[in-house]
């Protein structure tokens, strides 16, 4: 075991994927000289050149595309957005080049392109850099959707994305980059097909995932105080979603809240909410509840950005309101 | 002044090449009215001169990104009309198993990649097909094709500004009909001389007639050389006009009459077949030999959708995703 950051284990990925296959770069706005918005390349430049660390314009639709392109022709880029507010800005190729053409092409083409993207509040970014937007992007066919949430996710999803013949797009949340903790020296690939029981109980299933999964295993141990064991599920796949982990928690606890940082409305926490309904409504005990992000523009002041998102309380509680 | 003539038998192909287009559109216009083909069509018919012209002077393993108006590009890029037409009934001996039409032409191995129906939408990927073979070392040519609209896009000018910094082997080439759909580059455009809007990308740019197939393949054949070479991006705006509507659904209320007129008067086959009647190449003869074999081609093609098959619908979810093995 070692100790480092969440940072760290997104760079020891990328420096591990670059090493083993040429065919891998990373490209994106600051990647090199500067480091990266977030420092997660800091020292790659160096490390392996400007052919493989590609610092773009600012271009969001041209770099995105050209990504696409490039895994189209048999590269294995990994393309950095600053922002997932920015990646607004290159949705049309994501959504209508990388998400549709191996369906348009009859399935004679593959895009193994990985997209990298931080999001989530909670650093007084206001409204233009701290939106939770990769509920949106889950809506999409023809992509995945990761969210990892855990030092070991975050060493351990990128090679498996690369792997994939299909575009994956990997959001971190923003809060996360300095999570410090142990990891296993030996840590590498994980799955991205499966969520994960993060920590077990009988009373009440939290669904969750990103940024939110701290909060809301603090509002367990919170619970747990209060002799409530709260079992919490990190979705980490946001697409495709694992039903059967969730359902098979819904069916020992009875009770499900839903923690999401994306906005309630038309939004992933709905989704589950309706899979829940359709697979497990009766065995339900109480009506599945949601603390999503208030619906407004991420506020700067930090006591307005702070009441705006999922907090430790509001999942207290919405789980005590469950209990009854 | 014209360019010279290429030798006989190249200049005879590049007008077998033309009719190829013009007969396959003008038959899929007629089974559109027959409703055996929906969606969107759109018509090359009086463009082709610059597909023939460009595709002339490209290798089997260069790459084409076009735009929906692709189907002749897609036709000399190796395509086969058959599998064209099968794509357009929605069969799935389609090119694109059907799930494509008549603006998602796709075919791997011809290295043609689409059909993209979003305008300006295939640049930045071409600029990424273009930068995969630098990497990978490979002196091989992306051409991608656009119409003068896609300039007004975000797209054009970040692919063009990236494609310029990075040195990728790519000819971008603008298919300069006039009209965004239905709106004249001059109220489209702040600035209409489009070679201006590359060269400020320092990406070396020149216009030729699109009309001429002779010339097209003259400035092509020298822009493709330079990206081959690995001088960085070119561009070439072929200045062309489109003899049909925009689509099926253009009433074509934004031009009038005499301009179409006039610009079919001096129309890309006519124009090169005058040519080599005046050569002493062409006679009536030896002209309704190569429409014998165009004719052949697109029978044999609409034999072949017709006889094409629906996909099962249990197949529905089909390539959106790579079926893993497990």
């Amino acid at each position: 075991m070692s100790r480092t950051t969440y940072r760290e284990a997104v760079r020891a990925a990328i420096r591990e994927a670059m090493q083993g296959d040429p065919r891998v770069f990373l490209m994106g706005e600051d990647v090199g000289a500067y480091g990266g918005c977030y420092a997660v390349s800091m020292g790659l430049l160096d490390e392996f050149g400007a052919d493989r660390v590609r610092d773009t314009p600012l271009s969001e639709s041209a770099f995105v595309g050209a990504g696409i392109g490039a895994a189209m022709g048999g590269q294995r880029p990994i393309v950095e957005i600053m922002t997932c507010n920015f990646s607004l800005l290159a949705l049309d190729q994501i959504m209508n080049n990388a998400a549709t053409i191996r369906h348009m092409s009859g399935g004679q083409l593959s895009i193994p392109v990985v997209i990298r993207m931080a999001t989530g509040a909670g650093r007084q970014l206001a409204a233009q850099h701290s939106h939770s937007l990769e509920g949106w992007y889950a809506h999409i066919p023809g992509i995945k959707v990761l969210a990892p949430a855990t030092l070991e996710d975050a060493r351990g999803m990128l090679p498996t994305a690369l792997e994939d013949p299909d575009p994956v797009l990997i959001f971190e949340h923003a809060g996360l980059y300095n999570l410090a903790g142990e990891l296993a020296d030996d840590a590498g690939a994980v799955p991205i097909d499966r969520a994960a029981v993060r920590r077990a109980g009988d009373r009440v299933t939290l669904v969750t995932y990103g940024g939110s999964l701290h909060k809301t295993l603090e509002a367990a141990e919170r619970l747990a105080g209060e002799g409530v064991e709260a079992e919490v599920i990190d979705l980490r796949t946001l697409r495709p979603l694992d039903d059967a982990t969730i359902m098979a928690s819904v069916r020992k606890t009875h009770r499900a809240v839903i923690v999401d940082e994306g906005w309630r409305s038309g939004s992933l926490a709905a989704e589950i909410v309706a899979r829940i309904m359709e697979q497990a409504l009766y065995e339900l005990d109480a009506p599945v509840a949601r603390v999503c992000s208030a619906e407004v523009p991420i506020p700067y002041a930090k006591h307005l950005e702070h009441a705006a998102l999922p907090q430790v309380e509001g999942i207290v509680a919405a789980v005590r309101a469950q209990l009854g | 002044m014209s360019d010279p003539l290429p030798e006989r038998e190249h200049a005879l192909d590049l007008l077998h090449q033309m009719l190829r287009i013009r007969r396959f559109e003008e038959k899929a216009a007629e089974l559109y009215t027959q409703e055996r083909i929906r969606g969107f069509l759109h018509l090359y018919i009086g463009e082709e001169a610059v597909a023939a012209g460009v595709m002339a002077t490209l290798r089997p393993d260069d790459a084409v990104v076009g735009t929906y108006r692709e189907h002749g590009h897609a036709l000399l890029k190796g395509v086969s009309a058959a599998s064209i037409m099968a794509e357009m009934f929605g069969k799935q001996e389609g090119c694109s198993r059907g799930r494509g039409g008549s603006m998602h032409l796709f075919d791997a191995k011809a290295r043609f990649y689409g059909g993209n129906a979003i305008v300006g939408g295939g640049l930045p990927l071409a600029v990424g097909l273009a930068l995969a073979d630098q990497r990978a070392g490979l002196s091989r040519v992306t051409v991608c094709f656009f119409g003068e609209g896609a300039m007004a896009e975000g797209e054009f000018h970040e692919s063009m500004n990236l494609a310029a910094l990075w040195r990728v082997p790519v000819l971008f080439v603008c298919e300069n009909n006039r009209y965004a759909m239905g709106t004249a580059l001059e109220r489209s455009e702040s600035e209409t001389d489009l070679v201006r809007h590359a060269e400020s990308y320092r990406v070396p740019a020149r216009a030729v007639d699109g009309m001429d197939v002779v010339a097209v393949e003259a400035a092509a054949r020298e822009a493709v050389e330079h990206v081959r070479a690995g001088e960085g991006p070119r561009f070439l705006e072929a200045q062309t006009y489109r003899f049909r509507a925009h689509s099926m659904f253009d009433a074509q209320l934004y031009r009038d009459k005499h301009e179409v007129e006039q610009w079919r008067g001096r129309g890309p086959i006519v124009r090169l077949q005058t040519r080599l009647r005046e050569a002493g190449w062409l006679d009536d003869d030896a002209l309704e030999a190569i429409e014998a074999r165009v004719r052949q081609e697109v029978a044999d093609a609409v034999a072949f959708a017709e006889a094409g098959t629906w996909e099962p619908v249990e197949e529905l979810l089909r390539d959106v995703y790579t079926e893993v093995p497990r």
